[in-house]
């Protein structure tokens, strides 16, 4: 979506106006978010008919993950997005400071959400819990709790790399907004990547209760 | 021919068009220019037909004989897998959308680029990476599991370059969404003043609905084949049987985009010939808006179809009655388009120029593989002729006959306006005899071995389907020639070719009307303000019966 | 133009910063809502409840972060259109398991471990 940004005008040549310039960008990106959609989707289908095929075995593999580092990870990615959104706002009334500020607060609670996701991750690893040759559940090794695994780590693998592309180009905006970036497509990129980031928050939001949550009430 | 701003430069000396505008490397390799990524998709999408057509030359080299005698059954395997991956992917997925497309979509709305241009340079990047990695894969030893990957063979069994193969189609579907992308948003917001909805060329309406495909479908299979490279280097179960995964679902998940995908590559072909039927009748489209419509409808009735590949993979009977009703409901859309074809040459003053004679051959080739495909949709015919030729004679008759007689159709048509100059005209007619013969002697003995019971993909049979192979051989090679052709002398007119007119065929459209030949790099002189609906042939009627069409429109 | 698009944004540019405030707190009250009722046993309801609360959420930060309510009607197209095909995905996918069993010849693949 960064096509305005190389060029030195604020508009585009192929354009006629900043406002068809913006439309098109809007809807660029909701484009791009539906292939998102469908990009995980894939992996919501596979995670749908495993769960309906193994309860049992979802839920035993489902409580081995940690839902107080789950429930805090939730918390602080919807924060991240609260943040995004105050910069998102900063950037519509040409606030350099607060948009720098506010897209920094996001960065860094989105790696706190990366932190304890390696937390998480590594406590995997220890516990033998990687799909794999070498899975191990309660000693035994794989069956269908291995699929759980295998769909927990694509998921949010999936998810994390999102993540790590959406801090990148968070980092970039900010030394654009330091740089006085404020025309019309600069602010606009600030929205475009407020989406991005929600987007990845809105995952993240189906996410915690599908594989966290739910052999809880046991 | 009703706003006079376009024509007014004159035309002493040679103008700067998109050719001209710079000769350098970089000029190529950098271009944000819609109609130069046009002309490198053209280039590469040609490399890798003729790369699958070496393979398809093999194939039926073997088949000419009963006789395993040519290649081993492995190396046989593996020819076909290339040859489908190669024509599926690297070929018929961006043929159309990525030279016509990219080249006429933005002039035939008005608008002087794409409204992505680096995207939409960046997809072609990404088409040429993927395709250098499978063809990577390829020269490094091929895979063998037929370009469905179907698991657990390729996740688990098979013994080639399956994982390095499954990251090249994982990269080019990339190159499909950015596309999708791109040309959703121009129709969207690129439209020329006065250029509404119901005034766009149906070839718009065809690249818009295999846009909305593309963005639908190909992350699903970019999911699916990441997941398969994944079970394939680290064994993380999700396919495999033995931890309780399960391989149809990678079925599913896979024709959710391989359907889809089928209209990804005949939607811009009926898209062409929509164009071409209006132009060599000189007639109104008949039925403008129930074509433009029906592109719409095949684009969502053909995510609701999928299981009718999976009628015999073990998916509960159930769903299956279920796809293979919805299965039927494709045709009609599909036969509105041909039933409107056919109307808008009847009483129309049809010229057989070259495209038109490639048009003519799409419309019974299109008719005779959809027809057959209702008999495939049927739950309980398909039992019969499940896997069997018969299939591969129903998907080439779409997507050979179909969807490659109207890239060549639309490429002749087009050719004038790309690069200036004329082809000659009785060698293109020759060779579009030629194509429709050597396709039909190739492929309409495959129907009929098929409904005999020969199964596909091996590498030998029984003597008694020698004849019938014998003959889909050697129309194979007349195929080639017909193939050879073209490119022959298409290359030839480039330097020796007499220079276009502005309007050879005088057709209607923008890019006719209005953009000079060949484009300048903005593609008009000045914007052009659009005030009549398209295929405004109206002008050789009678005033009344002309309004009274544009009423109907 | 851009200055129109400006104004469109003050029309809730104003209420915005406790707007989003809201927003955020609601959806902080929907994840502790999520936990609780996770903690508790619904009996078949349990998959459906955590489902309504995170939908619940996603509308929240689809109509106000990510502003489709304030949105023109093809953005509201795109927005839906990807749930929807999700839907078709899941929900034909899911038509051929839940009727594979109905059918006495056919054993069920997914019940071997």
């Amino acid at each position: 979506m960064s096509d305005s940004h190389g060029g030195h005008g604020a508009l585009a040549h192929h354009f006629e106006d900043l406002e068809q310039q913006r439309e098109a960008h809007t809807l660029g990106m909701w484009a791009f978010l539906v292939t998102e959609i469908l990009f995980f989707g894939g992996l919501f289908a596979a995670y749908v008919v495993y769960r309906s095929a193994y309860p049992e075995a979802f839920a035993n593999a489902s409580n081995q993950l940690d839902p107080v580092l789950g429930g805090i990870n939730t918390a602080v990615l919807i924060g991240s997005s609260f943040t995004m959104v105050l910069a998102v706002h900063a950037a519509q009334q040409r606030r350099k400071w607060a948009i720098f500020g506010w897209l920094w607060t996001t960065i860094v609670l989105g790696t706190a959400f990366l932190g304890v996701k390696y937390v998480e991750y590594h406590h995997k690893w220890e516990h033998h819990l990687i799909p794999g040759p070498n899975f191990l559940f309660e000693g035994q090794p794989g069956g269908s709790e291995q699929l759980f695994f295998a769909l927990y780590f694509s998921m949010t693998g999936l998810h994390a790399f999102h993540m790590v592309i959406g801090a990148g180009i968070l980092i970039w905006l900010s030394v654009l907004a330091l740089k006085g970036r404020f025309d019309e497509p600069g602010r606009n990129a600030v929205e475009m990547a407020g989406l991005y980031w929600h987007f990845v928050d809105l995952v993240w939001i189906f996410l915690f209760p599908l594989l966290y949550l739910l052999g809880r009430h046991q | 021919m009703t706003a006079p701003s376009a024509s007014a430069a004159p035309s002493f000396a040679p103008r700067d068009n998109y050719l001209t505008a710079d000769y350098s490397w970089r000029s190529w390799l950098l271009t944000v220019d819609h109609k130069r990524i046009g002309i490198l998709y053209l280039l590469s999408v040609t490399g890798f037909f003729f790369l699958g057509g070496l393979f398809a030359v093999l194939l039926r080299l073997e088949l000419a004989t009963p006789q395993g005698d040519l290649v081993q059954a492995e190396t046989y395997n593996k020819l076909f897998t290339m040859h489908g991956l190669v024509m599926i992917f690297f070929f018929l997925v961006p043929s159309i959308p990525g030279v016509l497309g990219n080249f006429f979509v933005p002039i035939m709305i008005g608008a002087k680029d794409m409204a992505f241009p680096r995207l939409n340079l960046l997809s072609w990047y990404v088409y040429m990476i993927g395709g250098l990695v499978s063809f990577l894969a390829i020269i490094t030893g091929g895979v063998d599991t037929g370009w469905t990957f179907y698991a657990p063979y390729s996740s688990t069994y098979a013994n080639s370059n399956v994982a390095l193969t499954a990251v090249g189609v994982f990269i080019t579907g990339f190159s499909s969404i950015l596309t999708g992308l791109n040309i959703i948003v121009t129709v969207h917001k690129m439209r020329a003043p006065g250029m509404t909805w119901f005034r766009m060329p149906l070839f718009v309406w065809a690249h818009y609905a295999t846009s909305v495909i593309m963005i639908l479908g190909t992350p699903v299979l970019a999911i699916t084949i990441l997941l398969l490279a994944l079970e394939r280097l680290f064994h993380i179960g999700i396919f495999d049987p033995k931890l309780g995964g399960d391989p149809v679902l990678f079925q599913h998940l896979f024709w959710f985009y391989s359907h889809p995908a089928v209209y990804i590559m005949i939607l811009p072909a009926m898209g062409v010939i929509s164009e071409l039927v209006a132009a060599f009748s000189r007639k109104r489209i008949f039925g403008y808006s129930f074509v433009a419509f029906s592109s719409l409808a095949i684009a969502v009735l053909g995510f609701l179809v999928w299981g009718h590949h999976m009628f015999l993979s073990g998916q509960s009977v159930y769903a299956g009655v279920v796809f293979s009703v919805l299965s039927f409901l494709v045709a009609i859309p599909s036969a509105v388009k041909v039933f409107n074809w056919s109307a808008t040459l009847y009483k129309g003053s049809v010229q057989l120029s070259t495209p038109m004679m490639y048009v003519i051959g799409f419309l019974g080739l299109f008719t005779i593989g959809g027809l057959t495909g209702l008999f495939l949709a049927c739950l309980g015919l398909d039992v019969h002729v499940h896997d069997t030729y018969f299939v591969v004679a129903h998907f080439h008759y779409i997507m050979v006959g179909g969807a490659v007689m109207a890239f060549l159709g639309g490429l002749h048509y087009w050719w004038p306006k790309m690069f200036g100059k004329m082809y000659p005209e009785a060698l293109g007619k020759f060779s579009a005899v030629v194509v429709f013969i050597g396709f039909n002697l190739t492929f309409f003995p495959q129907f009929l071995l098929g409904y005999l019971g020969m199964p596909r993909r091996y590498h030998a049979y029984p003597e008694e389907f020698g004849v019938l192979n014998v003959l889909s051989s050697a129309g194979a090679s007349i195929l080639g020639i017909g193939y050879l052709l073209p490119m022959a002398y298409l290359l030839w007119s480039l330097r020796y070719g007499p220079e276009a007119e502005q309007n050879p065929w005088g057709a209607k459209g923008l890019e006719w009307e209005k953009a000079p030949t060949p484009p300048p790099t903005f593609n008009f002189d000045a914007t052009p303000i659009v005030t009549q609906e398209a295929y405004a042939y109206a002008d050789d009627l009678p005033p009344e019966e002309s309004r009274t069409q544009a009423r109907l429109v | 133009m851009s200055a129109s698009h400006d104004a469109a944004h003050a029309d809730h540019g104003g209420a915005g910063l406790k707007l989003y405030f809201a927003v955020f707190a609601a959806l902080l009250v929907g994840t502790w809502l999520t936990v609780w009722v996770a903690g508790h046993d619904f009996g078949v309801w349990n998959t459906p409840i955590a489902l309504a609360i995170a939908c619940t959420k996603a509308a929240l930060v689809l109509l106000y972060f990510m502003h489709v309510r304030w949105s023109s009607r093809v953005v509201w197209m795109a927005a839906a259109i990807g749930f929807v095909f999700l839907a078709i995905l899941l929900a034909f996918t899911v038509s051929d398991y839940a009727t594979r069993e109905w059918l006495e010849i056919y054993s069920a693949p997914l019940k071997g471990r």
